[in-house]
């Protein structure tokens, strides 16, 4: 559905004495998600997770550097489309909770968010509730503001709000952060169902282990770049069929595995 | 758009500015006595040659007398801006030394900002007398009462800090703490402060001038100009009405973006 | 509950303010070097002998100490007797009374006036940071934060009235009538001036106040998500920046009555508008301290109402002021 090619991107800093530079954030990075199927990056904070999420959806701010190709439904994605898909076909599930606007209810802010999808006011206020339930949040939960919401059920009406956009790619950034287990279990078991209707599901996360049950594959980035691309099932005895070292270091890093720190994992770690 | 450059404009506006307010500072010298000189001949002339911006009903230069208004605008706000900067800085200090002492200087600055800037201004010009003196007591005391709350808010967070704490564990005395620890952290806001309450020092002596509570009248104050003009505006007498106006709007102008440069760069 | 209760805090707090304000104004009023006696006596100075003087020393109590005079005062004050004016030969609350229903109209048209349009012009130009709009709305609010209220009137009474005819040069209503034969529209046009340069002055600061709200709002993660949602710039800044910038546009615009209530001085000077403002100029001038101390308790209690509902605001609006999180 939709693919990455040689994504890199630089974003610019400043030198002493007033001069531009640029850094390189996002290196020659490729990617393919398919549809009905949840894509997990995993890379530790730094790596340039989030920066791709809004790379894909068009939201970085100017000024910056972008060279490689992004292909959406076999049409390129430039920059114009971006701005005309988002949230139709491309959604986004922000990192952080204070996306939401802490001034306005939760069922209007679904409903906001249905009615930019293209939905008429009263439908898009009828979807919004409906989403809102579908989302195990009662009617005091639609009624009440963001901060009078867990972090759980906070987390989950930004999911209702990807959900009534109806759209087909949907970028999940870090949604697990911040959530005790049950939480945790609720937000990836309603993208794994986002997929299941065939949508495509990119989930972002700094934790393997969250990433595992729920995805098809699982590429690994570090400092910008794709390490590997694997299929889930991949990660699982000691991790031998994995291509590279840094995979099969940070599987056995974990602490069901032995946590075993390699000599390569202490390497990569320094380095 | 860049990060880096209000740091650079700061410096270049500073310079930029310094430079005007020197030369018009030092007008009083290379002026002379050419404001006070009357022009029999040429009495409420509009603008010409001879007369870069006309003259006044009793024939004296506009232009010389703009300038010299603005030397002694910029003399007494820069005198009262001063004089209120430390006023607040001392209040806010003294705020530091206890609760009681804080609840005092709160009081006290509550009931400052409660009577309207220009009413203070006149209640203070009438409680001294007018005079220069007292244009310049009056705005220093209606001016130092929001930059002390902004120095008094700054360190009260200070005051909980753990190196403070430890200067105190150590021994070091209530004065070593103030000079050491409070002031540094609050003087660059000291001077932010100041700068910014430079241009309103200068609007505050003018409108007060312009009321005619304020200086000598001998003076050529831009509020008196502007004052004088009152009585000619029916006349269709413009130009002693715009161009002293303009100049202090200048002045006025490139003195508050000055400040919010610098505000932003330190 | 609570509530109430720091209403109740922040009234009490009022009250000690005000007699601050009173002690404050009266200690000023000692201070001054002009002779009570002269002020009153005005031009007549000089057919009054010593005798005579000192009799009316007596009858208003000069010569006591300050602090038995400030508690005379004081408890005539708590009883509504601000004492009377010479300058106008009337009660002191007669004339701030019939003053102020004047200025009213003046401040509170201005007030609203730089409310609604100095918040729809921030919101304008911070929706869009950069853009020629925000360049055009930033210059003119940086400038007319600059500009000295009384010359800007100045400059528009020689335009509109002088050049052009199309306002009068001064008062509230045509010289030589009576102020309750004035006809409404004719005090709307004696208005129109010294309302006009009270809000072109007073925009700049609720202009660039909400402007730098819309820009943070416009920068933040609540942007950004509702930009991934497809949303547009102005959709951003109707659905969100509204709600955010409009209750510190308000705050700000009560908070600052003071700087309105001392641009109407000036422009009432201007204008010749028989406004409270006129008055107090006029009580400076002249000496008239029972006028000089009632406005300035009168106008304090205003400012301070002001900053009062202003602080309160927040807590009665803000949702996240009024639940505690479950």
């Amino acid at each position: 559905m939709l693919t990455i090619e040689h994504l890199t991107l630089q974003l610019p800093y400043y030198a002493p004495w007033w001069r531009r530079r640029w850094a390189e954030v996002l290196s020659d990075v490729s990617l393919e998600l398919h549809p009905g199927e949840v894509h997990a990056v995993v890379g530790a904070s730094g790596a340039g997770k989030s920066l791709l999420a809004h790379a894909l959806l068009g939201l970085l701010p100017e000024p910056k550097r972008q060279t490689g190709r992004l292909t959406f439904h076999r049409q390129v994605l430039t920059a114009a489309r971006q701005r005309q898909l988002r949230g139709r076909e491309l959604a986004l599930i922000p990192q952080s909770l204070d996306a939401l606007d802490p001034l306005v209810r939760s069922q209007r802010q679904v409903s906001w968010a249905a009615n930019r999808a293209g939905d008429a006011r009263a439908n898009a206020w009828q979807a919004a509730g409906q989403a809102l339930t579908h989302y195990q949040l009662d009617e005091r939960s639609k009624q009440a503001f963001p901060h009078e919401l867990s972090g759980g059920m906070a987390r989950r009406v930004l999911v209702a709000m990807a959900h009534v956009s109806h759209a087909q790619l949907i970028i999940a950034d870090e949604p697990s952060v911040g959530l005790d287990p049950q939480q945790r279990d609720r937000v990836l078991d309603a993208l794994a169902a986002l997929a299941r209707q065939g949508k495509a599901v990119l989930l972002i996360t700094h934790d393997l282990r969250h990433a595992l049950p729920i995805a098809q594959r699982v590429t690994l980035m570090r400092q910008g770049r794709c390490v590997e691309t694997a299929f889930a099932s991949a990660f699982q005895g000691d991790g031998d069929t994995l291509a590279t070292d840094y995979a099969q270091a940070l599987w056995q890093a974990l602490p069901d595995n032995h946590f075993g720190v390699t000599p390569t994992a202490q390497a990569q770690n320094v380095a | 758009m860049s990060r880096a450059q209000p740091r650079r404009d700061a410096l270049w506006m500073g310079a930029a500015i310094a430079v005007l307010l020197v030369a018009l500072l030092s007008s009083r010298w290379w002026l002379g006595d050419t404001p006070g000189q009357m022009h029999f001949d040429a009495r409420l002339a509009a603008p010409s040659l001879d007369h870069w911006l006309g003259t006044d009903a009793l024939g004296r230069d506009l232009w010389a007398r703009t300038l010299a208004g603005l030397s002694l605008s910029i003399g007494v706000g820069s005198l009262a801006a001063l004089i209120g900067t430390f006023i607040a800085l001392g209040m806010a200090l003294l705020a530091m030394l206890g609760p009681r002492f804080d609840a005092l200087v709160a009081l006290v600055i509550d009931t400052l900002l409660s009577v309207p800037h220009l009413i203070l201004l006149l209640l203070i010009a009438f409680a001294l007398g007018g005079g220069t003196q007292a244009v310049i007591i009056a705005v220093a005391v209606t001016h130092w009462p929001r930059l002390a709350r902004l120095l008094r808010a700054e360190l009260l967070q200070l005051r909980h800090a753990p190196y403070i704490a430890m200067s105190r564990a150590l021994g070091k005395s209530q004065c070593f703490v103030m000079v050491y620890h409070y002031l540094p952290q609050v003087l660059p806001q000291c001077v932010v402060g100041a700068l910014l309450l430079f241009p309103h020092a200068i609007l505050h002596e003018a409108a007060l001038t312009f009321l005619g509570v304020g200086l000598d009248p001998s003076q050529p104050a831009i509020g008196l100009l502007l004052a004088d003009a009152m009585r000619y505006l029916s006349s269709g007498v413009w130009w002693l009405g715009l161009f002293p106006g303009l100049g202090l709007l200048l002045v006025v102008l490139s003195l508050e973006r000055l400040a919010s440069h610098w505000r932003h760069a330190l | 509950m609570q509530l109430i209760a720091t209403f109740a805090v922040r009234l009490l707090r009022l009250a000690l303010v005000m007699v601050c304000v009173a002690a404050v104004s009266f200690g000023l009023m000692m201070l001054s070097p002009i002779d009570p006696i002269d002020a009153y006596l005005g031009p007549q100075m000089a057919q009054v002998s010593p005798e005579q003087r000192d009799l009316i020393a007596e009858r208003w109590g000069f010569n006591e100490p300050p602090v038995v005079q400030f508690g005379h005062w004081l408890g005539q004050l708590i009883q509504g007797d601000l004492g009377v004016s010479h300058v106008y030969n009337q009660p002191v609350s007669e004339v701030i009374g019939q003053r102020f229903k004047r200025s009213i109209v003046l401040l509170g048209s201005a007030w609203l006036l730089t409310t609604l349009v100095g918040f729809a012009l921030g919101v304008v130009a911070g929706a869009r940071e950069g853009s020629l709009l925000d360049s055009i709305i930033s210059t003119y609010a940086y400038l007319t934060a600059s500009t000295p209220a009384f010359w800007l009137a100045m400059l528009l009474l020689l335009l509109f009235s002088v050049y052009l005819g199309w306002t009068p040069v001064c008062c509230a209503g045509p010289t030589g009538t009576l102020s309750q034969d004035v006809g409404l529209a004719t005090r709307l046009h004696h208005l129109i001036l010294p309302v006009m340069t009270l809000a072109l002055v007073g925009i700049a600061t609720i202009t660039l106040h909400t402007r730098t709200r819309m820009i943070a709002l416009m920068n933040s993660n609540i942007a950004t998500h509702a930009f991934a949602q497809g949303a547009s710039r102005w959709d951003i800044a109707w659905r969100h920046g509204i709600r955010h910038a409009s209750l510190p546009a308000l705050t700000l615009s009560l908070a600052s009555l003071g700087e309105l209530f001392g641009g109407s001085v000036l422009v009432e000077q201007v204008f010749a508008y028989p406004g409270l403002g006129e008055a107090t100029v006029a009580a400076g001038l002249r000496s008239d301290v029972p006028l000089l101390l009632g406005i300035a308790l009168f106008t304090a209690l205003f400012v301070s109402v002001g900053n009062l509902l202003a602080d309160t605001l927040y807590a009665l609006i803000d949702p996240r002021m009024q639940k505690v999180t479950p």
